[in-house]
């Protein structure tokens, strides 16, 4: 089976809807000629034609404004916001009309529209290239919210979140677009050539929204993690060797509570990961349902490992990045109880 | 019924690509000195041709021409000439040390130093920038210490900023110079709200704001004009178009339809076009701008005309989207060079002189270079202090964050 990056895994799902839907259409900043700043949309303008992928100006809330039109139009737009850092000026048309669109119109008018953007730090961008908005659109009813970690997934998401008719924002975790990054920012990384979850199969597939998979299986501890994070929990369950049951959500919103519910149940102890601040992140969200699903299962308090609450620094991004290390102490706290 | 046509959508092209040969002739240049000089209480809609020319004042022959002439004497331009000599100088040293994996990251502004080093001619102790971050000259210009600004770059242990900010993204309150956000547009309306304060509290200080032509694209540039419109703060409103965002060539910003000064136009705000590359008519426009300003006359927009002749950033690559040579075929020459001439034809220069003046201040920006990398690099050397990172979030650190700093155990 073909192995690709996630940055090629991408650019085939695009190029694979491009193909099939005359009515996808692929715009943002330097995304046209130049084929982005990480190069997702590399040969799709060649391909497809200037009217259906684009350079926009720069300027997020036109980027995602005309998403909107086009989606109501009837076209499938997907936009990508250069990095998800830059997203704010955009989010009133995300907040108040993306994701309210079908509510207030009765269905008379729709949204179809995917946004992706790259998200997540591990690249010395600093507090502008490296934050994890993730919880600003999961808290907004109307919204999917989808995170991949590797290569398959990322291809079989995003093709269904172009099918999807809700508007979906596409995270797409920057430091795992070459390979798995871990959090050993000192060690170098497995290509995703070397991977199994490299393969992306060829064609046309698609990974329903709202389904987790399990990235390890335990019995001692469930770990919920979605993004860069996944890897770093791999890293930690085997350094530590805690027999940790890791849970890649994928997608946030739809979330997959039934398997979350089903492997708390079997281990009875739980930790969640984030790279985003800790308050009010999407941890929380977990940690909640988690409490109300399954405390008469819980033997020990659910922790969390997340980024600081602080804005993402530019030189101590390895004491603000939650490692291996950081969720290893967690996995071995949350078995002491 | 009329017969329909099928629509298209019109998606901007620049002329050439790479592999092709440089085209300008989307730029109309009028000669050097051709274009009037209004009084600086002239009503916007009498200089609305002044959007649509360029203000020009050194020729070909390197003469200073027309009624922009602003008579600089010859220390002053040779103080210009310095400062543009040593941003350059310290870009290229910059560019080298990220090569070098002295830091993570930098941005030069090779080829527009003129706009930088000739706008802060015009400015005064206590008046304030809002730069992006290609405006190093506003420091460079006040010789602002290289070694401050270096240790910004190397995040290291006398970094002013405590290794929280990217590189470049520099914070000089003392210098004038606003701490610089990387979010693009969003301190052009602040530049506006502090300008009103000054008018607020009757103050005499002026505030000048900053953007490139692509990030005119984004609202908070047009709230910026509104408010510069309805409150007349004293304010200069500058568009860097350096023809060049990214990949994305300046008519991805509108520039086919319009120019970027004509903008102001809709605003009733005066604006002018200038030869960015030109020192004297850059301090020559930048001192008709503040003179509104200071005589409380109220905003004036200036399309700097440009080019950025090196890369967005140590992480771009423009051969991938224009043609190699389209710099040296840039017509509006090179800053450094046409001012030097422009020296030379005075009699008060020379070629000697000049190599002589550039390896002084290579000399000198090589010493500050290892004056600051002896007090860090960004992973060799001594670090700011990883406790930073949770300081300055609030006023007072909050119980949760003094809890999260004790588990980080910093």
């Amino acid at each position: 089976m073909p192995r690709r990056t996630m940055v090629e895994a991408i650019r085939d799902a695009l190029d694979v809807m491009m193909a099939r839907d005359p009515r996808v259409v692929v715009f943002g900043e330097d995304v046209g000629y130049f084929g982005g700043v990480f190069r997702c949309t590399e040969g799709l303008q060649r391909k497809y034609g200037a009217s259906r992928c684009f350079d926009a100006p720069i300027s997020e809330t036109g980027i995602i404004g005309v998403a909107v039109g086009m989606g109501a139009y009837g076209l499938r737009p997907v936009a990508e916001i250069q990095f998800a850092d830059y997203m704010y000026p955009g989010y009133d048309q995300i907040v108040s009309e993306a994701a309210r669109l079908r509510y207030r119109s009765a269905g008379e008018f729709t949204a179809p529209m995917v946004v992706r953007m790259p998200c997540g730090g591990g690249i010395f961008g600093g507090q502008t290239h490296s934050q994890s908005p993730e919880a600003l659109f999961t808290h907004v009813a109307g919204l999917k919210t989808v995170i991949p970690s590797n290569p398959h997934d990322a291809k079989g998401l995003l093709i269904a979140a172009i099918e999807d008719d809700d508007p979906v924002i596409f995270l797409e975790p920057k430091r795992v677009y070459n390979g798995p990054f871990n959090g050993h920012h000192d060690q170098p990384i497995v290509p995703w050539a070397r991977h199994p979850l490299g393969e992306t199969p060829d064609g046309h597939y698609s990974i329903p929204l709202g389904q987790a998979a399990v990235r390890r299986e335990g019995a001692a501890v469930t770990v919920l993690a979605y993004g860069t994070m996944v890897h770093v929990a791999e890293a930690a369950a085997e350094e530590t060797g805690v027999d940790a049951e890791i849970i890649d959500l994928r997608s946030l919103v739809p979330l997959d509570v039934e398997a979350i519910e089903r492997s708390v149940m079997k281990t009875g102890r739980c930790v969640i990961l984030h790279e985003a601040t800790r308050t009010s992140g999407f941890g929380a969200e977990l940690s909640a349902q988690v409490q109300e699903r399954c405390f008469h299962h819980l033997e020990a308090p659910i922790l969390r490992v997340t980024g600081w609450d602080t804005p993402y620094p530019h030189a101590q991004e390895w004491d603000y990045f939650p490692g291996p290390d950081r969720v290893g102490r967690a996995l071995r706290a949350v078995l002491e109880d | 019924m009329a017969e329909r046509i099928p629509l298209s959508l019109h998606v901007p092209e620049p002329a050439v690509r790479p592999g092709g040969r440089p085209d300008f002739q989307y730029l109309s240049i009028p000669r050097a000195g051709a274009v009037r000089r209004p009084p600086v209480d002239v009503p916007a809609h009498e200089i609305h041709d002044l959007a649509y020319s360029i203000i020009r004042v050194l020729n070909r022959e390197g003469e200073a021409v027309g009624p922009w002439d602003p008579g600089l004497g010859v220390e002053a331009m040779k103080a210009g000439l310095r400062a543009m000599l040593k941003t350059r100088a310290f870009d290229a040293r910059m560019m080298m040390a990220q090569r070098q994996g002295k830091t993570s990251f930098y941005m030069p502004s090779t080829g527009e130093e003129a706009v930088a080093c000739g706008f802060q001619t015009a400015l005064e102790k206590g008046d304030m920038n809002f730069p992006t971050y290609r405006q190093q000259g506003l420091l460079i210009a006040q010789d602002w210490p290289l070694v401050d600004m270096m240790c910004q770059v190397f995040s290291n242990e006398r970094d002013r900023l405590m290794g929280r900010q990217l590189p470049v993204l520099y914070s000089a309150k003392e210098a004038g110079f606003f701490s610089v956000s990387g979010n693009l547009t969003t301190q052009f309306v602040q530049a506006v709200g502090w300008a009103m304060a000054s008018a607020i509290s009757g103050d005499t200080r002026i505030a000048a704001a900053w953007v490139g032509e692509g990030s005119t694209a984004e609202s908070d540039f047009h709230a910026a004009l509104v408010f510069a419109s309805v409150y007349r703060p004293p304010v200069i409103l500058n568009v860097v178009n350096n023809q060049w965002a990214i990949s994305a060539f300046q008519g991805i910003a509108g520039g086919e339809s319009a120019t970027f000064a004509a903008r102001a136009h809709g605003y009733g705000i005066p604006s002018l076009r200038v030869d960015g590359n030109d020192f004297l008519a850059v301090h020559a426009a930048s001192s008709w701008a503040a003179e509104r300003a200071r005589r409380n006359l109220g905003a004036t927009l200036i399309e700097w005309v440009t080019y950025r002749a090196g890369a967005h950033s140590t992480s771009d690559d423009p051969s991938r989207y224009r043609p190699k040579e389209e710099s040296d075929a840039w017509p509006l020459g090179d800053p450094i060079e046409r001012l030097k001439n422009h020296l030379i034809a005075l009699g008060a220069w020379s070629e000697e002189r000049q190599t002589q003046l550039r390896a002084e201040i290579e000399d000198e920006v090589l010493a500050a270079a290892r004056e600051a990398e002896g007090y860090g690099t960004l992973h060799d050397g001594p670090k700011p202090s990883s406790a930073a990172m949770f300081e300055g979030v609030y006023k007072e650190m909050p119980r949760h964050l003094r809890e999260q700093r004790q588990e980080a155990g910093v």
